[in-house]
């Protein structure tokens, strides 16, 4: 593909982070198949936000689209990282875990049903402290169960990223689609700053930032496993290509010998750099299905 | 309030096992062994400080990259040897600081880590192993999401000292802009603010709080009453559903969880309905 063709198609790229979540999970779907679940006009709301005299919102940040992706049945559930910073409180959390249990039950009776989640999330909503982590305890549940029949897909694209507890879903999931803009970690470098000094991590050097959380990062150590423009178009082909694969041999979560090794061959005097790690995770690593880069493969657990 | 040391979780580890020594082979922050419970075997798991831990953001007690890990390799271990045969339970002792909070962890994937043992602990539940968490201390946040929250069934110390939440206080006001005395006054409203684990019972989480006279050191008289409760959690989780649905059927839960509850039910009826049907 030549520059100039390049140039165009990102002139043209209608952008995926852009859009809110309501239209971020509705462009996923086949036309005219999306209907939304527990939408706005049921008006389900936090009922702990207004306790604390904080605006709660009519969808929680949380949508849930039902629908068909390729011609298969698909479930969509998009955090708003505008509102409360995509954080998960009772409410987003319960849509979270039921929208998955609901796939798996379909799916344990024939109609294989994958999920997509699009992540634009802090981790636990504070106002709700406690019920947002067990939520998140729930989700991560559901995705277990889930993905033994259809893939669970979680997709990181703003610049809000996936933190906290969320990362762990993510870390759960059948595959993760990341764009450069986005970052995945458990704790944003607010926070380790904040707990273990600016030494440790000096949370004003964004390039630091997106060297170790960023989407290309993760892609090349092959902890992600599609790394996609900012264009819906792409973010939609990959998903639609993840479906197609289907439900992995092994799960990365699952691959604990593989990770275990690579963990203690690390030299953690000194803090690690993140381009040789990339050496140390990525390329050269057999990844027989093309996706991942340098993802591991259920040989390589086979060999450990 | 109290300090975290991460000493409750060596002495109950030591008394649960009989102070069996921890198997060979792993990191010391990580203790396991197989003991006697009841008539069967059970394996026991703790996360407990090592000052000399090669992390240096995992030497006070936070589950870090190898503790998560290793924590993953004991849980697998016996979901891989008890395929065809009875289910050991597996029972998480929990006293943990939170999740290390390092640069090292965030580039090498803590997150994954994290998940590992996660994934483990509820895969084990899956394949019908009673997997049992014993709050004896901290249980904060992504540290008790590795080691812990995947539970069939969670036991509490009615205690002071017990501690289960989302965030240390101290960060938690400071990102909801409050003070510590506020978020306390609105602790005591709001229970899942509360850092009382009387109030985090209230949420319906929980199995069973359990007072026992002095947590800190366990006398055999305590000992022998924990183990019945674990015994009695772990027959109640053989006879139930290996979903987390106990944590939403608790009186507490139905009180307090109403709005997951309804929640799940409207989502559940309108997922059943043949699209078109819907208004919005």
């Amino acid at each position: 593909m030549s520059a100039a063709r390049d140039d165009l198609a990102f002139i043209n790229r209608q952008s995926f982070i852009e859009l809110q979540a309501r239209e971020r999970a509705k462009a996923l779907f086949d036309a005219e198949t999306a209907r939304e679940l527990v939408g706005p006009f049921d008006r389900v709301e936090s009922p702990w936000l207004p306790l604390q005299g904080v605006t709660p919102q009519s969808d929680d940040g949380c949508v849930v689209m039902k629908g068909k992706i390729s011609g298969r049945p698909a479930v969509v559930v998009a955090l708003e990282g505008a509102f409360q910073g995509g954080s998960l409180g009772e409410v987003s959390g319960a849509k979270l875990t039921a929208a998955l249990d609901l796939a798996r039950a379909d799916s344990e009776r024939g109609i294989l049903t994958a999920a997509v989640l699009l992540l634009e999330t802090g981790g636990v909503r504070l106002q709700e402290a406690n019920l947002g982590l067990a939520a998140i305890a729930e989700i991560m549940a559901a995705i277990l169960a889930l993905r033994p029949y259809a893939p669970v897909i979680s997709v990181v694209a703003g610049t809000v990223g996936c933190f906290g507890g969320m990362s762990l879903a993510a870390g759960l999931s059948s595959y993760i689609v990341m764009t450069r803009e986005a970052r995945l970690g458990l704790n944003g470098p607010e926070v380790i700053e904040q707990e273990s000094g600016i030494d440790e991590f000096d949370s004003s050097d964004r390039a630091l930032i997106w060297a170790i959380h960023g989407g290309e990062q993760r892609y090349a150590t092959g902890l992600a496993d599609a790394l996609v423009e900012d264009d819906t178009q792409q973010v939609g082909a990959a998903i639609r290509g993840l479906i197609a694969k289907g439900v992995p041999t092994v799960h990365r979560s699952s691959q604990v010998a593989v990770y275990r090794k690579r963990i203690e061959a690390l030299d953690p005097t000194r803090q690690f750099d993140p381009k040789e790690l990339r050496a140390q995770w990525g390329a050269g690593d057999s990844a027989p299905d093309g996706i991942s880069a340098g993802g591991v493969s259920a040989g390589e657990e086979e060999r450990s | 309030m109290s300090e975290y040391t991460g000493a409750r979780g060596t002495a109950w580890f030591r008394a649960l096992t009989g102070n069996l020594p921890p198997m060979t082979g792993d990191p010391r922050s990580v203790l396991t062994a197989d003991a006697s419970i009841g008539d069967t075997r059970a394996r026991f798991l703790c996360v407990v400080p090592d000052p000399q831990a090669r992390f240096p953001c995992a030497r006070h007690g936070e589950v870090g990259l190898e503790e998560a890990y290793t924590l993953a390799t004991r849980v697998r271990e016996v979901i891989d040897s008890d395929q065809n045969i009875v289910k050991r339970p597996i029972i998480a002792i929990v006293d943990v600081k939170s999740q290390a909070y390092g640069r090292r962890e965030e580039t090498a994937a803590i997150f994954l880590a994290a998940a590992a043992a996660a994934d483990a602990y509820g895969s084990a539940r899956l394949a019908g192993h009673p997997v049992i968490a014993l709050v004896v201390g901290h249980a904060f946040s992504g540290g008790f999401l590795t080691h812990g929250y995947q539970a069939n069934r969670i036991l509490a110390f009615d205690d002071d000292g017990v501690m289960i939440h989302a965030m240390h206080k101290e960060a938690a006001a400071r990102i909801t802009r409050r003070s510590v005395e506020n978020l306390d006054k609105l602790g005591k409203t709001i229970p899942p603010l509360s850092y009382d684990v009387r109030d985090f019972a209230k949420l319906g989480l929980l199995h069973k709080l359990l007072h026992v006279e002095n947590p800190d050191h366990p006398s055999e008289t305590e000992t022998r009453k924990v183990r019945d409760e674990l015994l009695a959690a772990i027959e109640d989780a053989r006879r139930s559903p290996w979903d987390l649905r106990n944590r939403l059927e608790s009186k507490e839960a139905r009180d307090t969880r109403r709005a997951t509850i309804r929640t799940r039910a409207l989502l559940e009826t309108q997922w059943r309905e043949e699209p078109g049907q819907t208004g919005s």
